[in-house]
């Protein structure tokens, strides 16, 4: 499992606090549906202890979006469509549909949510680099110490699981779900 | 099937179904999925007006998975089951799934003539250079020493087929590709096939992970294209020419007329209609 290319190149793009906010919003309902997905195909796959953490994971964002929409709270925000985000390919929150595995453990969810959450706090922190206007920086600022929250609970979480041995993901009968 | 919000909008979770994929983990299919669903939200589309049609194979299954009209039809014979259904009911959205085998092999000579007739749909093939459904055989869009084929041995040793190229020498009136790794700029790309009048065919490589697992590579290698889309066939056959087959984006932009039949009067019967097949 690779790590996706850093996302927040396309930062330069939001101008307004509105722009950021929904952004943002859209950043968490990406992981949050990805999560749920990835969630779904764990079931199918019989690895429920990995799927009952990817949906935890789709349910703390979907609380994250409830948190944006209240910071957007009084102010209209643009709704943009999938190809109009400011990030490269997907929401530096969502994992990508390759980095996961049918033998995927716990350490492998957590230490990918983790990059996640690091590629959400760059993509703020360009944000904050990159523009002039106070109250942008403020939020971005804000939104920014957020993802650096979640990034030390997620490293705190991690810690708890060992790394898995070399070959976890080897299989001499690999299912074969089609027919 | 909710048809009672017709003045609510959509998003791209009402066009998911209940049904859960049964693709492997990792499968760029499910990046496809995701792109229909965001781009049948952003067209405001209502699921009672679009209908997906398929033909067999991994990423044929994916009308099963998307809450609008589907039908997992025969091997490669989606496509005329698909001009079937728009030309007598042109009022609906019609698109048409698929992989490179049912697409092109099984499917090929219904590519070509589909092409040529034009109708108004759009047929997305989840070209993955292999039949991974019956586990690992080359497909037509193999490449030719690609030796990891149990039936195959030491590659196929033919040329790969070239769909780009086939359909705009086919007649296509829409041509791209994408990457699977890149879901919302593919939703940009079917969003404009899909809107585009005629033929619309749209190559997704979309890596499959068992049985090719070092096409996980493409999404680090795939680029959109450096040059717009042009609308002069033999320009876009001078690109295919140079062209490595990792390029996304739209190729060509025709402007054809679609084929569409003047429909007689409608069968408001189904008992009419019986009598017609009675033998």
């Amino acid at each position: 499992m690779s790590a996706p290319e850093s996302a927040g190149s396309g930062s330069k793009l939001i101008a307004t606090v509105e722009d950021l906010l929904a952004h943002a919003r859209e950043m968490e309902a990406e992981a949050a549906e990805r999560y749920d997905d990835l969630a779904d195909q764990m079931e199918v796959h019989n690895n429920h202890e990995v799927a009952r953490l990817f949906r935890k994971l789709a349910a703390i964002e979907a609380k994250h979006i409830a948190a944006v929409e209240a910071l957007g709270d009084g102010l209209e925000l643009p709704e943009l469509k999938p190809w109009e985000y400011a990030w490269k390919n997907e929401s530096p929150e969502a994992p990508e549909v390759d980095e996961v595995h049918y033998l995927m453990t716990p350490y492998h969810v957590i230490s990918i949510a983790l990059e996640h959450e690091k590629q959400a706090v760059d993509f703020f922190d360009g944000v904050v680099a990159n523009s002039t206007d106070s109250r942008l920086r403020e939020t971005a600022e804000h939104l920014a110490e957020e993802e650096r929250g979640h990034v030390r609970l997620l490293e705190e979480w991690l810690a708890r699981f060992p790394e898995p041995d070399a070959g976890w993901d080897e299989d001499p009968d690999p299912p074969y779900m089609h027919e | 099937m909710d048809t009672n919000t017709a003045s609510a909008s959509l998003t791209a979770k009402d066009f998911k179904s209940d049904v859960k994929p049964v693709w492997c983990p990792g499968c760029g299919d499910f990046g496809v999925l995701s792109s229909m669903t965001k781009v049948l939200a952003e067209l405001g589309l209502r699921p009672e007006n679009v209908a997906v049609i398929s033909g067999i194979g991994c990423s044929s299954r994916i009308p099963a998975y998307l809450n609008c009209y589907g039908f997992h039809g025969v091997h490669g014979r989606a496509l005329p089951l698909a001009i079937g259904l728009k030309v007598s009911r042109p009022d609906l959205t019609v698109v048409v799934t698929g992989g490179d085998g049912d697409g092109f092999s099984i499917g090929g000579n219904h590519f070509l003539h589909a092409c040529r007739r034009n109708v108004d749909l759009t047929y997305i093939v989840m070209d993955n250079q292999v039949y991974g459904m019956t586990k690992g055989q080359a497909s037509p869009t193999t490449e030719a020493n690609w030796a990891k084929g149990k039936l195959t041995p030491g590659g196929p040793g033919i040329n790969p087929f070239y769909p780009l190229v086939i359909a705009l020498a086919s007649g296509a009136n829409y041509i791209a590709r994408c990457s699977s790794g890149d879901p919302n700029g593919t939703a940009k790309v079917l969003a404009e096939a899909i809107a585009h009048p005629g033929f619309s065919f749209v190559q997704i490589l979309s890596p499959c992970v068992t049985f090719r697992p070092e096409q996980r590579e493409w999404k680090k290698v795939m680029r959109p294209s450096p040059v717009e889309p042009t609308d002069d066939p033999a320009r876009a056959a001078r690109r295919l020419m140079s062209d490595d087959g990792l390029n996304t984006g739209p190729l060509y932009i025709g402007s054809r007329k679609p084929y569409q039949p003047e429909l007689k009067a409608s069968v408001t019967d189904l008992a009419d209609l019986e009598r017609e097949f009675a033998v």
